[in-house]
């Protein structure tokens, strides 16, 4: 299942920063981060609540990058 | 400017008056020039401009994420600082102007890839707001989304198409240059197919849709540019990789160039340490190494290559098809459809025991049943209604031809193959095009020529190409020998595999693919028509006069919106000048960045210089990057 969120980030190096913290966070299978349409897409594993996970995303990307916010 | 910027440029303003007024009082020596009054007064303009600077980096420390640059910047102000306490100086200005250059950066990179990227986005914009349905004698506006399929919408002059459909009612000229970003207006009547995504210049259309919005052609396209820089080039990839590496190295450089000069003069040279010289060189090593001009100009190239394509109707799939198109050195066509136009018209009647026309109308009613291209055109060159009550009989022989009777006669109409079946000698042709060989009560009547027209820009698409340092054009078809060579020579192709089934095309292009070094590109062009295996095995696919075709879309990596073959050349100088603005921002940053080090490191440099080679290469990389949206002249 991929899913595709609009995120607000401040820099390109902050952006490639969530993309890594992403693509670590438990049920995560794949995760792109696009900079320039502000724009998150997530590939779940299969058999995961997409809104948990997210939640735990958005965790990990704020203690790697304080700025940056993620519209679930 | 959004919120944030606003309230960004407000502090900087503010700690700049606040700077500036404690200078100027410094030298009217209304200000001590040293003590815990002077140092209170600096701190209010360095709290107001760096406060969230110190507060991330606080949290990064607390998160162990050392290694960004709010954590740089506050290890280089908050040092210099100290350095000034230390010394005695009282000298804090510099740690304030660094810190307020830095965030002038910021605020101007916030604002330059905001700008671009709303321009990009309006570039883009060719969603529809909205879609009127009549409801109770009266037009209303509704969500293009909310329409069902089989509804049935108004579309006035001037208004953009919102969903694909058929014209029930009405004729008009569509605008395409949306789509296609050619400005060719097209007529449109009743039982037309129209696209959303157009312009409907003249009259009123009624529209019975044939798609829901989110299937529809212009959700289709915007959902691919949006996209389409999801997919990383290498040179993206190799930022990425080098920032991360890049970073910790310079801190580690930082802390080396801090340390191991003065442990070096202590112990070997037997100076004096010079503790302030070196930790203050350090400090601006750290200023100067900011790797944000690189990071964020090369996304932004890629995605300012990727927009001013699609204005001219060229939509590339992701960054790194923009990468390989740069390097395309061989391009393989399709021939029907490509090169030429897929419509066959008659060239030529040879042989003819009738009159020409007499001998076209006995083949046109013989065809009449058929819906294939070669019957259709049989059907045009006759120019006349076929009147079916004359026609009787009718026969398809697969792969040979048909035979009927007609006003009596029985009419044999077919290749070379159906003759020799029925048992008729036959005159064969030297002209290039498919032959139908005409019998008529069993005696031979003459052949008709049936060849596909080359499309007019075709030849100049082949030297454009060539211009484009292509080196080698290979055209496959499945297509007569003879048909083929005569059209390869009339367009300068450089070779021709003719006489091939869809199968054979996916092996010539792996052939092909062989031949080639690694650091070429192979591109097939094709109309994504029964060609989509191919498409897919190319180093980059193009599918040509996409607008409508799904299948095509989704195989091809290059989608060009309508039929022209020379967008082809142009898609390739559009690549190639993103990819030689990309290379050229990471010479010019990294090349500034390591001189700037080497001088801060020998002590050339000082921090102002620092903070004005940051700022400075960051403004010229992001402006460069803006000119890949400019791809007009191209």
């Amino acid at each position: 299942m991929k899913k595709t969120y609009r995120i607000d980030v401040d820099c390109a190096a902050c952006a490639d920063k969530m993309e890594v913290a992403a693509k670590k966070t438990a049920g995560v299978k794949d995760c792109t981060v696009n900079f320039m349409t502000l724009k998150m897409t997530v590939e779940f594993e299969e058999d995961q609540d997409a809104k948990t996970v997210m939640k735990n995303v958005r965790a990990a990307c704020k203690k790697v990058e304080d700025d940056c916010e993620i519209f679930i | 400017m959004n919120k944030k910027q606003k309230k960004m440029l407000s502090r900087i303003l503010l700690s700049a008056i606040l700077l500036t007024a404690l200078y100027i009082l410094g030298r009217m020596e209304l200000l001590p020039a040293g003590g815990p009054v002077r140092f209170l007064a600096y701190m209010i303009p360095y709290g107001i401009i760096g406060y969230d600077i110190l507060l991330k980096a606080f949290k990064g420390i607390r998160n162990r994420q050392v290694f960004d640059e709010a954590f740089l910047m506050a290890v280089a102000t908050i040092g210099a600082i100290a350095l000034a306490l230390y010394s005695g100086s009282g000298d804090y200005t510099e740690a304030i102007a660094v810190m307020l250059f830095y965030q002038i950066g910021e605020w101007f990179q916030s604002y330059a890839v905001g700008k671009s990227r709303r321009n990009i986005s309006e570039l883009m914009d060719i969603r529809p707001d909205y879609a009127n349905i009549e409801q109770d004698g009266a037009l209303i506006k509704i969500d293009p989304d909310e329409v069902a399929i089989g509804s049935v919408i108004i579309i006035q002059p001037g208004e953009r198409i919102p969903l694909d459909g058929v014209i029930i009612e009405g004729s008009s000229v569509l605008n395409t240059a949306a789509l296609t970003g050619e400005s060719l207006p097209r007529d449109v009547k009743v039982d037309d197919e129209i696209i959303s995504g157009c312009i409907n210049e003249s009259g009123v259309l009624k529209v019975r849709t044939t798609k829901e919005f989110g299937d529809s052609t212009v959700s289709k396209i915007l959902d691919l540019v949006e996209n389409a820089t999801s997919r990383k080039s290498k040179s993206e990839d190799f930022i990425t990789k080098f920032a991360r590496v890049y970073t910790p190295a310079v801190v580690y450089a930082a802390l080396a160039l801090a340390i191991l000069p003065p442990f070096v003069n202590l112990l070997f040279l037997h100076n004096p340490a010079g503790w302030n010289t070196w930790v203050y060189r350090a400090l601006t090593f750290l200023v100067a190494s900011c790797p944000c001009a690189l990071v964020v100009s090369i996304p932004l190239s890629f995605f300012a290559g990727i927009g001013g394509a699609s204005k001219a109707g060229i939509l590339v799939k992701g960054s790194n098809y923009l990468e390989l198109l740069s390097k395309t050195k061989i391009v393989v066509f399709d021939k029907t459809g490509t090169l030429t136009q897929g419509v066959f018209e008659v060239s030529g009647v040879h042989h003819s025991v009738f009159s020409d026309e007499q001998l076209i109308e006995y083949a046109a009613m013989a065809e009449s049943a058929s819906s294939h291209p070669i019957s259709r055109s049989l059907q045009r060159a006759y120019g006349r209604k076929i009147d079916r009550s004359r026609v009787s009989d009718i026969r398809e022989i697969s792969g040979k031809g048909v035979t009927a009777q007609v006003d009596g006669h029985r009419v044999a109409a077919g290749n070379d193959k159906l003759m020799t079946s029925l048992g008729i000698r036959y005159i064969s042709c030297h002209s290039a095009g498919t032959i139908i060989h005409m019998a008529i009560d069993g005696n031979y009547a003459g052949h008709i020529v049936i060849s596909d027209v080359v499309k007019p820009q075709s030849k100049e698409a082949i030297t454009r190409l060539k211009a484009a340092g292509v080196r080698k054009t290979v055209m496959l078809t499945g297509d007569a020998q003879k048909a083929a060579d005569h059209v390869a020579e009339e367009l300068g192709v450089d070779q021709v595999y003719a006489q091939l089934l869809p199968a054979d095309k996916v092996r010539r292009v792996e052939e092909l693919l062989d031949q080639k070094s690694d650091r070429e590109t192979l591109a097939f062009a094709g109309d994504g028509i029964n060609d989509a295996p191919v498409l897919r095995r190319a180093d980059i696919g193009i599918a040509m006069g996409a607008m409508g075709s799904d299948a095509a879309i989704e195989a091809a990596d290059v989608v060009l919106m309508d039929d022209n073959p020379m967008q082809i050349a142009k898609a390739i100088r559009i690549a190639r000048k993103s990819l030689r603005i990309v290379y050229q921002n990471i010479v010019f940053a990294i090349g500034v960045k390591l001189l700037c080090l080497i001088l801060v490191a020998v002590g050339v440099a000082n921090m102002w210089l620092a903070v004005f080679a940051d700022v400075g290469v960051m403004v010229i990389a992001v402006f460069n990057a803006i000119r890949a949206l400019f791809v007009k002249n191209l």
